[in-house]
């Protein structure tokens, strides 16, 4: 796309459609990939943000604790499902459902229950990370499919903006090992570069997967011409082959609900010890009761995945009479077709499901190489304009826009992020409607650090707002023991290592800002190498740029100019 | 925006230029969309006949139409002109659309 119409290559093109795609919506692509990576964790931040269940310690006698517990307060329940304490939860997550409850969620009595003592847990009203993990891809305060509907924009953008990025780079591999520190724009242009190809598996893979979870939303044709706009019935008919390949979970239940004979549970030990065998990886992820109490009980084991996410996708299951407890043969697994295992694994890899811890870290650590992918492609924008800014002798209205909202969109998240789980503690337990206030804390504080940058020059900005991310990090597991929760050497000593996890993962964010803080520090950084190469290298950028310099200040212009000069640039190396 | 006022001795072709990126705007993200559909709605019947199951072929043509959507959107940019880019997108899909209107009332006759 060059203004003066004479052609050009495909790779230069290229290089226009990623730097316009990326611009448009890097913002907003910024903000998904934060709240993304941190939803890899979702369940540490849940616990780590109810501090009354810090206290919740799982031992060899939990599950039958639970059961115990259940049979106090839901005698008379249809079913209940334990979720028991795993790598990433501390308590036990219980749900039952009343007789003649309505259908679906709605019908679905939950409690926490104490791993330890199988008490009934009262914790303080929070959104948790579910907060985080909804943002990402709902956004919020509005409609939720309006919210997905640009998200979903954004990812199809993201997507072409990756090819096109890819298809740039025909070095992709030399610029990899590339790596030109102190040189200004160059180091930026590296950084996005080996960022974007380090973790480049990761990022089609998940902006790809994040298009499957929300396609029925976004790409409802296929369902409209096959099953002439009956979306129910596609669903009915996905549902049915899964349930099949399931092990028929929940085949037994209602049918059972009408109150049989009393008859005592049989004891959970040997049924978890049998399991334990099966499953020496995992474990017992969860207990499914049917028709407790009666004598046409079931239990239901589930191998655990070291996800919440039991319930959900093809986990092998494990069936037993509920009063002998001698084992019941389940349901033959089908096979897989080829679409489905390939939606399949793509979006379970995405949601981060029956990912071990190292595989989880490995995504967490993806998502951050991602997020600094996103923003160092926004500060590149502007550290690419600094010649010709300094040509013009004044910064044109829309590098200042950009530049403004770089620092309060990329540091300024970040702040707004540690603030929300400083809310978490330090808003009153008893005051109504308080998660609501965390939420509305952490808007506010996003809200402030967009404005701070129109007040300061922009590294100071930066500098500023990244000083307090880290401190505001660095100082969440200090706060965690003062506010209720259990201190780091607790949590370590009682293998509680959803709490463990959040608490280090603050440390880690707390030092990735920190490195920022005093990489901005350096008398030398960044911003005077940047003018002298910029200096250097504006006589090979004036040639390919002066078309698009006259049009600075549209986006469309400028970053046209950008594809020449990026152009000249690989050429003058 | 400020500096359009800044010297433009060249510009005849800047009005040009900013219809070609808007033409080729729409291209990709209109003419891409509708494109992907129509592939979305025939391959769903289509890959019935090759002999997926109802869902399968739904949630194939459904994967692969973005897949779709991302070529048509680079091809809109990375043609020769604008008329280029409508041209590579519309055919394609409206000989998609023939297909699944074809494939659509093949399944009722």
């Amino acid at each position: 796309m060059r203004i003066d119409g004479k052609p050009e290559g495909l790779r230069q093109s290229m290089s226009w459609l990623h730097t316009w795609s990326g611009l448009v919506l890097g913002w907003l692509l910024y903000a998904v990939f934060f709240t993304g990576t941190l939803s890899f964790f979702r369940d540490e931040i849940d616990d780590w943000m109810r501090p009354e269940l810090h206290r919740s310690v799982a031992s060899a006698e939990t599950a039958q604790l639970g059961l115990d517990a259940m049979q106090k307060l839901a005698p008379n329940a249809t079913t209940w499902t334990l979720s028991l304490p795993n790598a990433r939860q501390t308590a036990i997550e219980a749900s039952w459902r009343e007789p003649g409850a309505a259908a679906g969620r709605a019908g679905t009595s939950r409690a926490t229950l104490d791993a330890g003592t199988g008490e009934r847990i009262e914790h303080r009203e929070t959104r948790g990370g579910n907060f985080l993990y909804r943002f990402h891809f709902e956004l919020y305060a509005m409609p939720r499919i309006w919210g997905r509907w640009i998200v979903g924009f954004a990812t199809m953008l993201m997507f072409v903006a990756i090819i096109s990025g890819v298809i740039t780079h025909k070095k992709i591999f030399t610029d990899f090992f590339t790596f030109r520190p102190r040189k200004g724009q160059r180091s930026w242009l590296d950084a996005h570069n080996a960022t974007a190809v380090l973790a480049l598996p990761f990022h089609i893979l998940i902006t790809f997967s994040g298009l499957l979870l929300l396609m029925n939303l976004l790409m409802p044709w296929g369902i409209q011409a096959a099953y002439n706009g009956d979306t129910g019935a596609y669903f009915s008919e996905m549902r049915g082959n899964r349930q099949a390949a399931g092990g028929g979970q929940g085949a037994g239940g209602r049918a059972q609900a009408e109150p049989g004979q009393h008859a005592p549970l049989a004891s959970i030990a040997p049924l978890l010890a049998q399991a334990q065998q099966q499953w020496p990886r995992h474990g017992v992820g969860s207990i499914t009761v049917n028709a407790p109490g009666t004598a046409r009980a079931t239990i239901e084991l589930r191998e655990g995945g070291g996800s919440s996410l039991v319930n959900r996708g093809a986990s092998s299951t494990l069936l037993f009479d509920g009063v002998s407890g001698a084992s019941r043969q389940p349901h033959e697994a089908l096979a897989v077709s080829w679409p489905r295992a390939t939606s399949n694994v793509f979006t379970s890899l995405h949601l981060g499901r029956f990912a071990e811890p190292a595989v989880r870290w490995l995504l967490f650590l993806s998502g951050v190489v991602g997020t600094l992918m996103a923003a160092t492609g926004m500060v590149l924008w502007v550290v690419k304009r600094l010649p010709e800014r300094r040509k013009l002798g004044y910064t044109p209205k829309g590098h200042r826009f950009v530049e403004v909202l770089n620092v309060g969109s990329i540091a300024g998240l970040s702040v707004a992020t540690a603030a929300y789980f400083w809310f978490n503690r330090l808003i009153p337990v008893e005051l109504a409607g308080r998660g609501d206030w965390e939420i509305r804390g952490f808007f506010t504080v996003w809200l402030l650090c967009l404005l701070h940058p129109l007040l300061r020059a922009p590294r100071q900005a930066w500098r500023e707002q990244m000083a307090v991310a880290a401190l505001l990090f660095a100082l969440l597991p200090v706060l965690n023991p003062l506010t209720g929760g259990a201190s780091l050497a607790q949590s370590l000593a009682h293998s509680q290592w959803s709490i463990a996890g959040f608490d280090l993962m603050m440390m880690a964010l707390a030092v990735i800002h920190g490195v920022i803080v005093w990489w901005l520090a350096r008398p030398q950084a960044a911003a005077r190498p940047a003018a002298k190469a910029g200096v250097r290298k504006s006589t090979g950028e004036q040639k390919s740029g002066v078309l698009a310099t006259r049009e600075s200040g549209t986006a469309a212009g400028t970053a046209a100019g950008v594809a020449g000069a990026s152009m000249a640039l690989e050429k003058s190396t | 925006m400020s500096s359009e006022s800044t010297s433009m001795p060249q510009a005849p072709s800047l009005g040009r230029y900013r219809v070609q990126v808007a033409s080729r705007s729409v291209a990709a993200i209109g003419g891409g969309y509708v494109l992907a559909a129509m592939s979305a709605a025939a391959g769903a019947l289509g890959f019935q006949l090759m002999g997926l199951s109802r869902p399968d072929a739904t949630l194939a043509a459904t994967m692969l139409s973005f897949v779709l959507y991302a070529i048509a959107a680079m091809w809109a940019f990375g043609c020769a002109s604008a008329g280029r880019a409508w041209s590579g997108i519309g055919l394609p899909a409206v000989v998609l659309g023939v297909l699944t209107w074809w494939l659509m009332r093949g399944g009722q006759a």
